[in-house]
């Protein structure tokens, strides 16, 4: 049964995930910790920040990091990455015959016009999703942490933003500095 | 032979790319165009056109484009795997080890102070996209309600994915109604 949902759920992220990594993250959190509880927010924020370290696409890492944990088999990922790569493999394959005459058409136009924005949200979701006691730590039983987590999340956040900052170059910061605080 | 060296091609490219998805653009296109001549730069910007309206891994959609384009069904499969195995095989030994070691009191003390940094990591290109998906003061309201749906309403991303293509299809044949009166 497990390795139904997994295949259904990945299958279903790979269909529907629009706009690349960040944004398929959201769909990943829907389907794997808030519907399917296979992860807990705090393993799932871990798993992006090995995800970042590491190289390859973040959907392949995560469906092959909860495909393992989901099942305890390595057939678990094998599957989760799978279905993951089947819906791109089939659309991808009828897109390239009919993409030459279909890619300027009006009514594909449109649609884009209507889904670029809403990826958008996608992602910032995942972001206010995430930012939960779990991560941050809770205001009122850890202060500390929470004051320290706020600091870190502005700190990225600028240093990434305004000064284009690598993202690989803060997570080791970070982990220095939650060793140092902690 | 042909399928050997795509294959590797592909594995260098998932090896080496960190971040994933536009990080691997200027790497797959240097060493599919550039080194080995397999297709043009013309055609490849086509490809990538085409692996970013189809939904999934823009990385794995541009292995099948380019893979079909070079040798077939055949060319895409080995391209996909050469892609998709590195990351596969790294993050499967973590996924085997990294239980073991999240219990420790110094890895909970780095990841502690790593998991604000990552949330702040997902937020950032959310204004840096901004610019690119064209959002402007009137559709603004798009990835605003998009986002809170998910976020206090815990609405499943697959349907405001839905919904957000199937709105601008049909706002797109209301406008063009319109005009025509």
């Amino acid at each position: 049964m497990i390795w139904l949902q997994l295949f259904y759920s990945f299958f279903k992220i790979g269909l529907f995930g629009f706009g690349g990594g960040y944004a398929m993250l959201s769909m990943i959190q829907g389907e794997v910790v808030t519907r399917h509880e296979w992860l807990t927010p705090q393993e799932f924020t871990d798993i992006i920040a090995i995800s970042q370290m590491t190289p390859g696409p973040i959907g392949i890492n995560s469906a092959t990091y909860i495909g393992y944990t989901a099942t305890g088999s390595v057939w678990g990922s094998v599957l989760a990455t799978l279905a993951l790569v089947l819906p791109s493999f089939i659309i991808m394959l009828i897109l390239y015959r009919f993409f030459m005459r279909y890619h300027n058409n009006q009514h594909v136009t449109d649609t884009f016009a209507g889904l670029r924005p809403a990826v958008i949200g996608l992602i910032a979701s995942a972001a206010l999703v995430l930012m939960n006691s779990e991560n941050f730590g809770s205001p009122t039983d850890d202060t500390r942490q929470f004051v320290a987590s706020l600091l870190i999340f502005g700190a990225v956040l600028v240093a990434n933003f305004f000064f284009r900052v690598n993202a690989i170059l803060l997570i080791v910061l970070a982990g220095v500095a939650g060793f140092l605080i902690y | 032979m042909i399928f050997l060296q795509l294959f590797w091609s592909f594995f260098k490219i998932g090896s080496f790319t960190i971040g994933g998805g536009y990080a691997m653009v200027p790497i797959i296109e240097e060493e599919l165009v550039r080194k080995k001549g397999w297709i043009d730069s013309a055609e490849f910007i086509d490809m990538l056109a085409l692996s970013q309206s189809a939904p999934g891994i823009l990385a794995v959609n541009i292995s099948i484009a380019t893979g079909y384009r070079i040798k077939g069904l055949a060319g895409a499969i080995t391209a996909t795997l050469g892609t998709v195995l590195p990351s596969f095989i790294i993050i499967l030994l973590i996924a085997m080890f990294f239980q073991r070691f999240q219990d420790n009191a110094v890895v909970e003390r780095i990841f502690k102070g790593i998991r604000p940094a990552v949330v702040a990591l997902i937020a950032a290109p959310v204004f840096k996209l901004g610019k690119s998906a064209r959002i402007n003061r009137y559709n603004v309201w798009i990835p605003v309600v998009a986002a809170l749906l998910i976020w206090l309403l815990d609405f499943s991303p697959i349907w405001v994915v839905l919904i957000a293509g199937i709105g601008g299809y049909l706002y797109g044949v209301y406008k063009r109604r319109e005009a025509r009166k």
